[in-house]
């Protein structure tokens, strides 16, 4: 994608041919990490204010009903605050760790956008072992939020930070074994391939019982883990904030903890998006070509209704306890995935 | 090992139910008033649209009040202070609304609205219905001496110039009454206001 957008900045702009074809592919890198961070902006304020909104109504109440129609402005308003808000680094935390660990955490979200594909030749990237690359990357995420729970120097921070990298390092197992099968079906790391694979209707789609029992098995698993994941109820055992105020963000204030918020967000987008690509079919239609919308249209209803579907179950659960969220990753989870792949590759010999 | 199915598939069965009353519940109404913007309206106890009987801001109709002082009693954290004043011999206060005769000045009639513990007992005894509470709840001051209600006739200098104009009357009739022996009027050293409260009930 990244050739094809130098070769475009050439045909539009020809005093640009003289130009170094690496500084033009640095441009177009740039470019494209804008707009996926504007994306990733957009999304985190309409997913915050959408957040509300479900969270009112499952409770039957209304919600932001202020800033705007319906509150719509609202996660702006809040945005602006938090931009506004003092930066405070407690005394006795280590310094360059605590600031560091807030852009470790949304970097190694942020940059797993970079595979994702959005429509059909539509990615930043087009990696070859692009799974791969987003399942090492986001396992970033736990480094920076032990380094932000250990730096606080906060009794709450540290059992958050501590809990986080126990629940994200049980749930990548299944997740990841979840993500195998359909390795197993589409023959490819690569994301695009694995869409392709899935071309036609949703009966085509992994996420389909019918066409395949044992990915739809892998797709409920993959939606546990990923909630796990991305520390959203039931899974809030890090941030529990009826028994450790905040969790390894307690002692962030300001843009510090703006930066953890979109990191949760981001998490929620590019796990979903994850799904969508694995399990329901990418950026094809439900109906093949009959209903001929954008392929990004289709991607990001996809997503977007997943991470309703998480924002719903958050408002339907209780929390977990620590031994059942160990429970439920050692004994349910991870079991049955590694029956599953056993099946599949029964399935798929004969 | 069954156990552990069933717990599994239970597990399954109990997230599809909660998740089913949630996505019920996206369809309720909201219960929410947005209350700066919308107020609910009060109903009185009694259902009467003039005299509202919740328990909010206390209002009297002074034109109303005889000063029976009944209120002023009921009162058990003594919020209300009631002065009168007795009416001079040519004066004619005439009557209330409800046709009691007003025969004494309410010179001071003061509710100190932070004191006031909503209970309404004062409401029942007064004859002439004239103390009520109104629907009003907001009415939030930023000086407390606000909230201290003054609902007499008179100022305090009014009161004083009554009272001197009242003395001087007394004392007129007292040396016209040395001047001739007969008595005509024992009410005149005892206190009106009980008795109209008693006469009171229209």
């Amino acid at each position: 994608m990244m050739e094809e957008l130098t070769r475009a900045m050439v045909q539009w702009f020809p005093f640009l041919a003289d130009v170094p074809a690496d500084l033009l592919l640095l441009a177009a890198s740039v470019m494209a990490a804008v707009a996926i961070l504007l994306l990733i902006t957009v999304y985190v304020l309409a997913a915050n204010w959408g957040e509300r909104k479900v969270a009112a109504h499952a409770q039957d109440r209304l919600g932001p009903m202020v800033v705007g129609w319906h509150g719509w402005a609202q996660a702006i308003a809040d945005a602006l605050k938090l931009l506004m808000k003092e930066d405070i680094v407690p005394r006795l935390a280590d310094k360059k760790l605590f600031v560091l660990a807030p852009v470790i955490v949304f970097a190694s979200s942020f940059v797993a956008f970079a595979v994702l594909p959005f429509g059909e030749g539509l990615v930043a990237s087009d990696l070859d072992i692009g799974l791969f690359f987003i399942i090492a990357v986001t396992s970033m995420i736990t480094v920076g939020i032990i380094m932000g729970g250990w730096a606080s120097n906060n009794k709450w921070s540290l059992l958050g930070a501590m809990r986080s990298a126990a629940q994200i390092v049980s749930y990548e197992i299944p997740v990841g074994l979840a993500v195998l099968t359909v390795v197993m079906m589409a023959g490819s790391l690569n994301l695009q391939e694995i869409v392709g694979a899935q071309e036609g209707g949703f009966w085509n789609w992994y996420g389909f019982p019918l066409r395949n029992p044992f990915t739809f098995v892998a797709m409920i698993i993959a939606f546990v883990g990923t909630l796990a994941e991305v520390n959203r109820t039931p899974f809030d055992i890090p941030e529990a904030e009826s028994e450790i105020v905040a969790g390894y963000h307690t002692e962030y204030s300001g843009m510090k903890f703006a930066y953890f918020f979109l990191a949760e967000y981001a998490d929620m987008f590019l796990f979903s998006a994850l799904l969508t690509v694995l399990f329901l079919g990418g950026w094809h239609g439900p109906f093949g070509d009959a209903i001929p919308l954008p392929g990004p249209v289709w991607f990001l209803a996809k997503v977007l209704f997943l991470v309703f579907v998480q924002m719903w179950m958050r408002w339907s659960l209780p929390r977990l306890r620590v031994d059942q969220l160990m429970y439920v990753s050692w004994k349910v989870l991870t079991p049955i995935s590694f029956a599953n792949i056993f099946f599949l590759g029964l399935w798929m010999v004969m | 090992m069954a156990s552990y199915f069933r717990d599994l598939w239970l597990g399954i069965v109990t997230i599809l139910a909660s998740m089913k009353v949630t996505a019920r519940h996206f369809f309720i109404p909201a219960v929410t008033l947005q209350y700066p913007y919308e107020r609910r309206k009060l109903e009185g106890w009694q259902g009467s649209a003039e005299k509202v009987f919740t328990r909010h801001q206390l209002e009297v109709d002074i034109d109303d009040c005889i000063g029976c002082l009944q209120c002023e009693r009921a009162c058990p954290v003594e919020c209300i202070t009631i002065e009168t004043i007795k009416t001079l011999p040519g004066e004619d206060l005439g009557k209330t609304s409800t046709e009691h005769p007003k025969r004494l000045w309410v010179a001071k009639f003061d509710i100190d609205m932070e004191q006031c513990c909503y209970c309404g007992l004062c409401i029942y005894p007064c004859p002439t219905n004239c103390i009520h509470m109104t629907d009003n709840y907001e009415y939030s001051v930023y000086n407390k001496e606000k909230h201290l209600y003054h609902f007499g006739l008179m100022t305090e200098t009014e009161a004083a110039a009554k009272r001197v104009q009242l003395e001087e009357a007394q004392r007129k009739e007292k040396e016209a009454k040395a001047r001739e022996p007969k008595v005509s009027k024992p009410e005149k050293p005892k206190k009106a206001a009980p008795e109209k409260g008693s006469e009171g009930e229209a």
